[in-house]
């Protein structure tokens, strides 16, 4: 009986799990996508048409643009972040200080992160006061920290940490042996990098790009705080249409949500896409 | 004349010097075994050759043309690592052409050498296999013709075989030898196992501790040994510490004959190393002329050796080791007293420091 039992302990666990990810994950999704197409008279299209409208038109428009630049920031940032302190050169301590900073920083968000971009970049932010008493008035150059230019370095703070954090076990994959055999061969930096270290990094990078475009684009607390529905997100417009600030339409929430779920799984798809393609030389 | 030459070269990590003013040098087509303990500096100088790190001081030079400062990436040597080294991403067709191609060799000729080169290592069928699906021993070839692709001066292998089981590792070697001869490419050969030096060099140089000890032909560095670390390293042996008297070495009271004592003032501390195909036993009751009575400690079985472990009378502690044709050792059992005697010409005699 124990050889039963244990054979049977792993697989409660799986069940336990899965049933988990059935209750809070599957079970919303679908009443979701039903509620999306489901009028008080049954069956309509009409949710689903309003996502056409300019408002919510432009809120899909600007987490798209915003995800996916804040994605771009975290994953050239941080890669590059990564990178530099993986180096031979760099200094142990400052590369686990920056491991364990990463942790918090990456978990940093919603209105504190918010206040604390608004009292260091606002309109009388500490910085922006200090730029401006040197001649440099970023406002009037066009900055504004409540725009989507805005947002995105905001996003920063807690992507770049993010992705130090989930690219740094890849890259302490590329074995100084590659490095060197391509060197010894006649390769520059550059033709290593093009070659080989960029390649096999590849599938990494993408997935990162995934997770850390999905983190941008579900966040809502720091854009709220930061933007007070200025500036239209689908998080922020779906709070706005289910607390009734708006109107009061459970089915256009559940439209816009529908939205967000088939961005993701669009972007899922292509990932899974490419990344099967760019990881060919793995199986 | 010598194709590459290592001249007076100095490195040190963290002001512990590694490499301790180093010479060597190698003709064309020749294979040079660097032999030492783990530790003692032949990757450093491999890596000092291959241009991945610069000497503290002394001279690299190619054909008399002085490259110490020259990049690795300029340098045209060919280098197989330890293991793990081929390109993730590629198959063994595309590792075999990256030389070529960041080179900016023509894509006819670099396919060509690549076909070529998989042919010569045995991996024609293999062409477009990813690492991951090649063996260890595979891999280790498919990172020798990369290296060849290159059309080196100097081909540099460090410890290619250390990671492979036994039986690969003594195929593979004697397939090294084998394409090295083919393509009579200048090859330095890293290793820390004597076996693997002696059987694939045309030259041995043996290192420790960041030195040269000596360098010279396998068969001459297993009979004549320069220096004490040297015969305790190559082959094995017994080591008895004395002092010459005459043509032999004097332990206590007994006078253990050694021909080359001879050459030491007498008195002189010297250590005498016997190898053990020179020692003959005989368990007759009365002893050859000149033999020492000794007992039977150890068997071990090696096929058609047997290899017999001694303890010399007189000589506390004393070991010695002699080589018998396994079917001539059947009476031969721990504990059996014997005759043990050898040839005075056989030991090698080295002043102790
Ligand atoms: N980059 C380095 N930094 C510091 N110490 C090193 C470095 N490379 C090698 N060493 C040290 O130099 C010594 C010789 O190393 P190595 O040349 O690799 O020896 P071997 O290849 O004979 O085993 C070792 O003690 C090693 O720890
Ligand atoms: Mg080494």
């Amino acid at each position: 009986m124990p050889a039963l039992l244990a054979r049977a302990v792993p697989w409660l666990f799986v069940a336990a799990f899965l049933a988990f990810v059935a209750a809070f994950m599957l079970a919303p999704m679908v009443t979701v996508l039903v509620q999306a197409v489901w009028g008080d008279h049954g069956p309509t299209l009409a949710y689903v048409r309003q996502l056409g409208e300019y408002r919510y038109a432009t809120a899909f428009a600007n987490s798209l643009i915003l995800s996916a630049a804040a994605a771009a920031v975290g994953v050239v940032g941080g890669g590059l972040l990564a990178y530099a302190l993986l180096r031979p050169g760099a200094p142990g301590w400052l590369r686990s200080a920056m491991t364990s900073f990463s942790a918090v920083a990456a978990n940093f968000a919603g209105v504190p992160l918010a206040f604390a971009f608004i009292s260091t970049l606002g309109t009388l932010g500490l910085l922006t006061a200090q730029l401006k008493r040197l001649g440099i008035d970023i406002y009037g150059l066009g900055f504004s920290l409540y725009s989507l230019g805005g947002l995105t370095l905001t996003y920063a703070y807690f992507q770049v940490p993010l992705m130090l954090i989930i690219i740094t076990p890849a890259l302490r994959g590329l074995r100084a042996e590659w490095r060197d055999a391509a060197e010894n061969l006649g390769a520059t930096v550059w033709q290593y990098w093009w070659r080989v270290g960029l390649p096999v990094l590849w599938p990494s990078l993408l997935a990162a790009f995934v997770l850390l475009f999905g983190n941008a684009f579900s966040a809502y607390a720091t854009p709220y705080a930061l933007t007070a529905g200025n500036i239209q997100l689908v998080p922020t417009e779906i709070s706005n249409v289910l607390s009734g600030n708006v109107m009061e339409s459970p089915q256009l929430g559940a439209a816009l949500a529908a939205g967000m779920i088939v961005v993701m799984t669009a972007v899922l798809l292509v990932y899974w896409l490419a990344a099967r393609k760019a990881a060919r030389w793995r199986r | 004349m010598a194709v590459v030459a290592l001249q007076a070269i100095r490195k040190s990590f963290g002001g512990r010097p590694v490499l301790a003013g180093i010479d060597i040098a190698l003709a064309q087509g020749e294979l040079v075994s660097l032999l030492g303990p783990s530790g003692c500096g032949k990757t450093t100088l491999l890596r000092i050759l291959a241009g991945f790190e610069r000497p503290d001081a002394g001279t690299v030079r190619l054909d008399g043309r002085d490259i110490t400062a020259l990049a690795a990436n300029r340098r045209n040597m060919g280098m197989v690592f330890q293991s793990y080294s081929l390109f993730p991403n590629l198959d063994a067709t595309d590792n075999v052409r990256f030389g070529p191609r960041v080179r900016g060799v023509p894509r006819a000729e670099q396919s060509r050498r690549a076909e070529h080169l998989l042919e010569l290592v045995g991996l024609g069928g293999h062409r477009h296999k990813f690492p991951h699906q090649l063996s260890g021993g595979q891999q280790q070839r498919v990172a020798l013709a990369r290296a060849l692709a290159v059309q080196p001066d100097v081909l540099l292998l460090d410890e290619p075989l250390s990671a492979l089981d036994a039986k690969v590792r003594a195929q593979l070697r004697s397939e090294i030898r084998r394409i090295q001869r083919e393509t009579g490419v200048t090859t330095v050969f890293v290793t820390h196992d004597q076996e693997e030096a002696l059987s694939i060099s045309d030259r041995v140089a043996v290192m420790n501790e960041g030195r040269m000890l000596q360098v010279a032909s396998p068969a001459a560095i297993y009979r004549e040994p320069a220096d004490a670390f040297v015969a305790r390293f190559i082959g094995a042996g017994a080591v008895l510490s004395g002092r010459a008297d005459g043509p032999a070495v004097r332990v206590g009271a007994v006078a253990l004959p050694a021909a080359a004592a001879a050459g030491h003032p007498a008195g002189t501390a010297v250590e005498l190393f016997l190898r053990p195909e020179h020692v003959r036993l005989d368990p007759a009751a009365t002893p050859p002329s000149g033999a020492l009575a000794a007992e039977i400690r150890e068997l071990t079985f090696f096929g058609s050796l047997t290899r017999v472990r001694l303890a010399l009378d007189g000589i506390a502690d004393s070991e010695a080791w002699a080589d018998v044709a396994s079917d001539r050792a059947d009476g031969f059992q721990p504990g059996l007293r014997v005759w043990a005697s050898w040839d005075a010409a056989a030991p090698r005699v080295l002043a102790r420091v």
